[in-house]
C-alpha cells in the first residue's frame, strides 16, 4: 500500500467512526452540556433504565422486528428460490418487480400508501399494520441475499436427492434449506436491523399506543442533544454490532465446515 | 442442466410472496395514484370522490368523472414545489458527485489493502451501515452545533474566532447525506474493483506507466460500472430522505420527502402528499430504469 492509500483508508474510516464515538464519548459524561466535560459517568443509563416511556417503546419495537422479520424471511426465501429456480413462467417480469420494488420505493411513499390503504380497508393502526409493513419492505432485502447464496449452491446435491426419490418439498426441507441456512440467518438479521432502524414507515402505520423507539427518538431528538438519547444510542450500537459479530462468526464457521 | 418438472409444487412457492405483495405494495400504489387524483375533503376519509361499491357502473363511472389531474397542476403551477422538487434533484445529485468523489478512493485503498486485512476493512465499512440512520444522522448535531465539537476544536486551536453556523444549514444536510450514505457508495464500487485483473496494472507499469497514471488509466475507467451502481444506490433514496433535512437542514431547506410529510401530517392534505409521492417515484424510476443492471449487481455486490 502507499501513503496514498493508507491516508484515504484512515480518513474513510476515521470520517465513519468519529460521530459515532463522539456520541459513545457523551454517553458517559456527566455534565449535559457537550462543550463540558463533568468526568465519567453512568448516570445517564441509570436514568435510561428508569425511562418507562422509553422502555416501552423499546419493547414495542423489539415485538415488531422479530415478528416482520420471521414473516420477511419466510416470503424472501421463497421469493429467493423462484427467482433463482423458475427461469420461466408467466408474470416472471411482475414477480421480479413486485420483490424488487420495496427495495427501490422511497420509504415516505411506502408509508403513505400501506397507510392509505389501511384506511381504505378499514384496518385499525397498531402494532399489527407496523409489521406488514415491515415484512412488506424487509421480504426484497431477504430475497436479494438469499438468491445470491443459492446462486453459488451446487445443484448436484438437490438432483441426487431427486433422483433417489425425494419428493420437491423433501429436498427443499432436507437439502436446500440447511444448505441456505447461513443466508436465511444474515436474510433475517438484516431484515431485523431495517425493522429495529425505521423511523419514516413506522410513523406513518403506528397506532396510539405502538410507539417504536426509533420514533420516541425522534421527537425527543427534535427538542435537541441528549444525553439520555446518547446512553440509549450507545447500547442500540452496541446491541447491533454484537449482532452483526455474531452473524459473521456464524457464516465463517458454517463456510468452513 | 435439466430443469425439474414440477408444476404444481413451483406455484406453491409462488404464490405467498405473491399474494402478499400484490395486496400490501401493489394495491397501496394503486390507491395513492387514485387518491392523488382526488381533491381534498373535510370528511373521514379527507378525500373526494370516494367510490360507492354499491352504485354499479353508474356509481363508477360518477366516481372516474370526479377524479383529475389538479394536485399535479398545483404541483407544477406553485413554486414551493417546484422548488422542493428541483432542491431533492439538486442535494442528491451533488451529494452523489461528492461521494463519487470521496468513496471511489476509500474504495481503491479497500481494494489495494493487504488480502488478510480487507475482510476486517470491509467489516468496518458495513458495520455503521447497520448502525441506526437516525442515530448516525444524530450524532452530527452534537458535532455541529455552534456550541459543538467541531466549534470547539477550531476555538482552541485558533482557527476560527466565533462559533460558525453549520448546523441547519445546506453544509450541514450535504455532511450528513455524504455520511450516511457513504457505505453504499463504497461497497459495490470494491466488490468491482476487487475483481479487476491485476495483470492489466502490471502490464501498464511494466509499459512504464506510474502508479497515478495508472489509475487513471486502467482501474478507474474499468470501475465505472461501480461507480455508476454506487452513485445510483445513493441518489435514489436520497431524493425521497426525510430525517436528514428534517435534522440537520433548515426550514428552508425543500426536499420531497418532507413536503410530503408536511403535507401529510400538519397539512392534512392527503391527495396532494399522494401526489407528491407519485413525482418522487417518477423522479427515482428513471435511474432505476435506465442502470437497472447495473444497480442489480451493486446491490448483491453489497
Amino acid at each position: 500500500m502507499t501513503w496514498v492509500t493508507r491516508t484515504a483508508l484512515m480518513a474513510g474510516l476515521i470520517f465513519l467512526y468519529a460521530p459515532i464515538l463522539v456520541l459513545i464519548g457523551y454517553s458517559f459524561n456527566a455534565s449535559p452540556l457537550v462543550t463540558v466535560w463533568g468526568g465519567f459517568s453512568t448516570r445517564w443509563y441509570v436514568e435510561l433504565l428508569s425511562d418507562a416511556p422509553l422502555l416501552a417503546s423499546a419493547w414495542v419495537s423489539l415485538k415488531v422486528a422479530v415478528l416482520a422479520s420471521l414473516i420477511a424471511t419466510l416470503l424472501g426465501t421463497l421469493a429467493a428460490l423462484v427467482l433463482e429456480r423458475q427461469r420461466r413462467f408467466r408474470g416472471r417480469a411482475l414477480f421480479t418487480g413486485l420483490v424488487l420494488g420495496p427495495i427501490v420505493m422511497p420509504e415516505v411513499m411506502i408509508g403513505l400508501s400501506l397507510l392509505l390503504m389501511f384506511i381504505g380497508i378499514g384496518l385499525d393502526r397498531s402494532l399489527l399494520t407496523i409489521v406488514i409493513a415491515h415484512a412488506t419492505f424487509c421480504t426484497g432485502f431477504v430475497a436479494v441475499v438469499v438468491a445470491a447464496r443459492l446462486r453459488g449452491l451446487d445443484r448436484s446435491l438437490e438432483e441426487a436427492a431427486a433422483d433417489l426419490g425425494a419428493g420437491p418439498m423433501q429436498v427443499l426441507m432436507t437439502i436446500t434449506l440447511p444448505l441456505l441456512a447461513p443466508a436465511l440467518v444474515a436474510g433475517a438479521l438484516l431484515a431485523f436491523t431495517l425493522s429495529l432502524d425505521d423511523l419514516v414507515i413506522a410513523s406513518f402505520v403506528s397506532g396510539p399506543g405502538s410507539t417504536t423507539l426509533p420514533m420516541r427518538l425522534y421527537s425527543r431528538v427534535r427538542l435537541g442533544v441528549n444525553p439520555e438519547i446518547n446512553a440509549a444510542s450507545t447500547m442500540l450500537v452496541g446491541l447491533v454490532s454484537a449482532a452483526v459479530l455474531v452473524a459473521s462468526w456464524l457464516t465463517a464457521r458454517q463456510e468452513n465446515r | 442442466m435439466r430443469e425439474l418438472r414440477r408444476p404444481v409444487f413451483d406455484r406453491l412457492l409462488r404464490l405467498p410472496p405473491f399474494l402478499w405483495l400484490t395486496i400490501f405494495f401493489f394495491l397501496p400504489f394503486a390507491i395513492t395514484l387514485k387518491i392523488s387524483l382526488s381533491e381534498p375533503a373535510t370528511a373521514i376519509p379527507p378525500y373526494l370522490p370516494v367510490l360507492d361499491w354499491h352504485g354499479g357502473l353508474d356509481g363508477w363511472s360518477s366516481f372516474l368523472e370526479a377524479l383529475n389531474l389538479d394536485n399535479y397542476a398545483t404541483l407544477y403551477a406553485d413554486p414551493f414545489y417546484r422548488d422542493a422538487a428541483l432542491g431533492s434533484l439538486g442535494y442528491a445529485a451533488l451529494a452523489s458527485a461528492i461521494l463519487v468523489a470521496t468513496g471511489t478512493p476509500l474504495a481503491y485503498a479497500l481494494a489495494r489493502a493487504p488480502s488478510r486485512w480487507q475482510p476486517l476493512l470491509v467489516a468496518l465499512v458495513v458495520v455503521p451501515f447497520w448502525t441506526s440512520f437516525l442515530i448516525r444522522v444524530y450524532a452530527w448535531i452534537a458535532i455541529l452545533k455552534s456550541e459543538g465539537l467541531l466549534n470547539l476544536i477550531l476555538l482552541r486551536l485558533g482557527l476560527i474566532s466565533a462559533p460558525l453556523t453549520i448546523l441547519n444549514t445546506d453544509a450541514a444536510v450535504m455532511i450528513g447525506l455524504v455520511y450516511a450514505y457513504l457505505p453504499f457508495m463504497v461497497l459495490p464500487l470494491y466488490a468491482v474493483m476487487n475483481r479487476l485483473d491485476p495483470t492489466l496494472r502490471d502490464a501498464a507499469a511494466d509499459l512504464g506507466a506510474s502508479p497515478t497514471r495508472v489509475f487513471w488509466s486502467v482501474t478507474l475507467p474499468l470501475s465505472v460500472p461501480g461507480i455508476v451502481a454506487g452513485a445510483g444506490l445513493c441518489f435514489i433514496p436520497m431524493v425521497g430522505e426525510f430525517i436528514i433535512p428534517d435534522l440537520l437542514g433548515s426550514s428552508e431547506t425543500l426536499m420531497l420527502g418532507r413536503v410530503l410529510w408536511t403535507e401529510f401530517f400538519s397539512n392534512r392534505d392527503w391527495p396532494l402528499a399522494s401526489a407528491v409521492a407519485v413525482l418522487i417515484l417518477a423522479i427515482v424510476i428513471v435511474p432505476v430504469v435506465l442502470f437497472r443492471d447495473s444497480l442489480q449487481a451493486g446491490e448483491e455486490g453489497s
